[in-house]
């Protein structure tokens, strides 16, 4: 290797260099914002208003917080076995009809924990089994699994059009919908959490499957971490050939890799479906797959690092629609360029900083601490 | 028999007006991954370059001036997916991605900050367009049977750019396999290391085929918005730029092979649209939603390996990391 690999002290590569990046994108968008004739300083100010000014705000920006959660995990336990799994939002389509079937059947004869507990393994296993095929053929086929997921995505829309518009809608309804879930089969929103800390959580959808994904996240650290099929993820992510040489089984070990990731994916399904709208309703995912990416990227892979980008990813959602209100000439779709730069400079470059930080700070030996030998 | 043939050559002209973004992509794809350069950004590229190309015809109200704003648009992507994943060495699908993201947010962005229309352009007028041609004698062949319609109504009266994405065709087919430049573009897709040792520089022949792809990516945006259509409209692109990606696939990343998928995919995408509610005898009506993603299907059949084997370059998607 020509780049010499200067170990770094801890918090430089886990703290200030993905917050270091996460910095440029956001200042390019400034330059944008500020490119368009309007003041970014401004901006901010009324993005973290509306998203943080008061108790619906807050609410909303942890609604769409939960969404970001699951599928941020989906896509970080796939980097952490070495594959790429761009087909969440297929995952989450499938785990939408999971979840339907779910509330359908059950909603007129169960309270809604029953059905919440019912649902719950429908999302994960409709979601898991929309990976099986992309896995499988990545794992006996070599098939790369980068463009088998993202046909995956463009099937799942079809089918899901298909099925809602032929199959699911109620007779003499117009819109491909299904139909309202009863209250066995809603989840409970989370108002009474928000009043402990003095908040009014207002029309927002803030919703029990937030406490399900919180849930989720130390699931995935335990899995990741604790356990012996979490290591087998982590070597064969690091290198794949040694991991068989060990005895690692690979076909398994990537299959069931990305049925958990599948299944994740699947998992937020129930938050729009179940949590809010009470139906199942055509392009519910609203792309919330791919900010799986841009959150397990800026998370560095880590649950933790998860829920701090998708809080903050949430700010940017509910922050944004405010944003738009307040000044017109920004649309909201500044999110989506923040997005893009946010998986570029902590994706794609991540390691453009790195040279200077490790001048900056390797440089001198005695600042390097005896423990700084563990990160790469 | 009559009304039967001029249905046909209706659904044939539609085939090609729909698989000519088609093929300006795909074959920007090839160039890319021939290089070793794996590359999900060709729907942003697309997308990006048809906003520069219908911005600057609406301002400057010339369709050529449009066409150089897509091809520059189309390469500035490109350098930037290049700077990421060779000269950083990042993740290529991950700058991908991420192109993808950037040209999805800033053209809505500046398209409503610039034309205040919810991130549309205005609608151009004929002559900032790229119109119709009608080849000479079209007039006069049109009332001889068959070839007559033929000509008229297929061969004749398309726009300058749809002859341009048919040439494109053997011109890459030349490049790749009868120039200096293509045997070095496939050399370097397959092992880096063996033209590195040749004494050619693997990081300045992959910035040139990108270079390529985004010249091509461009065509693809301008035809969208300043061809097919007169303006820019949000999310004009709606995922051609992964079917492109698929007929790259499914065309084994070979020239020919990517215009007769092309065709293909174009072709379900035409007949999608006139299927729609047709009974087939013994089978039913066929649901449209099949016919749409049947081009996926069949690109992942093909991936499995059920049907021939679609074998990608081999250094794709690996950065080359040069011995010193």
């Amino acid at each position: 290797m020509s780049v010499p690999l200067g170990t770094l002290p801890r918090w430089v590569n886990y703290g200030l260099l993905p917050l270091l990046n996460v910095a440029v994108a956001f200042a390019i968008s400034g330059l944008v914002v500020l490119f368009i004739g309007e003041n970014p300083i401004e901006a901010v100010q009324y993005l973290v208003v509306g998203a943080l000014g008061d108790g619906e705000g807050i609410a909303f920006t942890l609604y769409y917080a939960t969404n970001f959660i699951f599928t941020g995990l989906a896509v970080a336990v796939a980097f952490h076995g070495g594959l790429f799994n761009i087909g969440g939002e297929g995952q989450i389509y499938l785990g939408g009809l999971g979840v339907a079937f779910a509330a359908l059947t059950l909603d007129r004869f169960m309270p809604w924990y029953v059905t919440a507990v019912v649902a719950t393994v429908a999302a994960f296993a409709f979601g898991a089994l929309w990976a099986l095929i992309p896995a499988w053929l990545q794992a006996k086929r070599g098939s790369h699994i980068v463009i088998t997921t993202i046909m995956f995505n463009f099937i799942a829309a079809a089918l899901m059009v298909y099925l809602l518009v032929n199959v699911i809608k109620p007779p003499g309804n117009m819109s491909p919908q299904t139909r309202l879930f009863e209250e066995g089969g809603q989840l409970p929103k989370l108002g009474g959490l928000m009043q402990w800390f003095g908040l009014d959580i207002g029309a927002a959808p803030f919703n029990v499957s937030f406490l399900i994904a919180l849930v989720a996240v130390v699931a995935v650290w335990l899995l990741i971490w604790r356990t012996r099929f979490g290591y087998e993820i982590r070597t064969m992510g690091t290198n794949a050939t040694a991991a068989v040489y060990a005895g690692i089984p690979y076909v398994k070990t990537v299959v069931v890799t990305m049925l958990i990731s599948g299944g994740l994916a699947g998992m937020m399904a129930l938050n729009p479906v179940m949590g809010d709208a009470g139906k199942l309703q055509i392009d519910f995912p609203a792309g919330a797959g791919f900010v799986g990416i841009a959150v397990a990227l800026m998370g560095r892979s880590h649950p933790v690092g998860i829920v701090i980008a998708s809080i903050l990813f949430g700010v940017l959602y509910q922050g944004g629609a405010a944003l738009a209100f307040d000044m017109p000439n920004i649309s909201r779709e500044v999110i989506i360029l923040i997005q893009g730069l946010v998986i570029l400079f902590a994706g794609a470059l991540e390691h453009m900083f790195r040279p200077a930080l490790i001048a900056l700070f390797a440089a001198k030996p005695k600042s390097r601490p005896a423990s700084a030998a563990g990160a790469t | 028999m009559e009304s039967l043939f001029a249905d046909l050559i209706q659904v044939l002209a539609a085939t090609v007006r729909l698989s000519v973004p088609l093929i300006f992509t795909a074959l920007a794809g090839l160039y890319a991954e021939r290089s070793g350069i794996f590359d999900i950004g060709l729907e942003g590229k697309m997308l990006f370059s048809a906003f520069s190309a219908a911005t600057v015809a609406t301002v400057t109200g010339s369709a050529w001036l449009g066409l150089f704003a897509g091809i520059l648009t189309g390469v500035l992507l490109s350098l930037l997916h290049g700077f990421a994943s060779i000269t950083q060495r990042g993740n290529q699908i991950i700058s991908g991605v991420a192109i993808n993201f950037i040209a999805s947010g800033l053209t809505i962005l500046l398209g409503n900050a610039w034309f205040g229309q919810g991130g549309r352009t205005p609608q151009l007028p004929n002559s900032a367009r790229f119109t119709e041609i009608t080849l000479p004698f079209a007039a006069e062949i049109a009332p001889i049977p068959f070839l007559g319609p033929l000509y008229s109504g297929l061969i004749s009266g398309q726009n300058v750019l749809v002859y341009l994405a048919f040439l494109a065709v053997p011109f890459t087919w030349w490049v790749l396999y009868r120039t200096r430049f293509g045997l070095r573009v496939r050399a370097v897709g397959e092992n880096p290391g063996a033209v590195d040792t040749a004494g050619i520089s693997v990081t300045w022949l992959r910035y040139r085929a990108l270079i390529c792809c985004g010249i091509l990516a461009g065509f693809a945006g301008t035809y969208l918005s300043v061809a097919q259509s007169a303006s820019f409209i949000r999310e004009m692109s709606a995922g051609k730029g992964y079917i492109a990606l698929a007929a790259l696939v499914f065309a084994k990343w070979k020239p020919l092979n990517v215009l007769l998928t092309c065709l293909l995919f174009g072709f379900l995408d035409a007949t999608s649209i006139r299927l729609q509610g047709t009974i087939l005898p013994g089978i039913g009506e066929v649901p449209v939603q099949l016919i749409q993603a049947l081009p996926y299907i069949l690109t992942v059949i093909l991936l499995a390996g059920f049907i021939g084997k679609a074998i990608p370059p081999k250094a794709g998607g690996v950065p080359y990391v040069k011995e010193r």
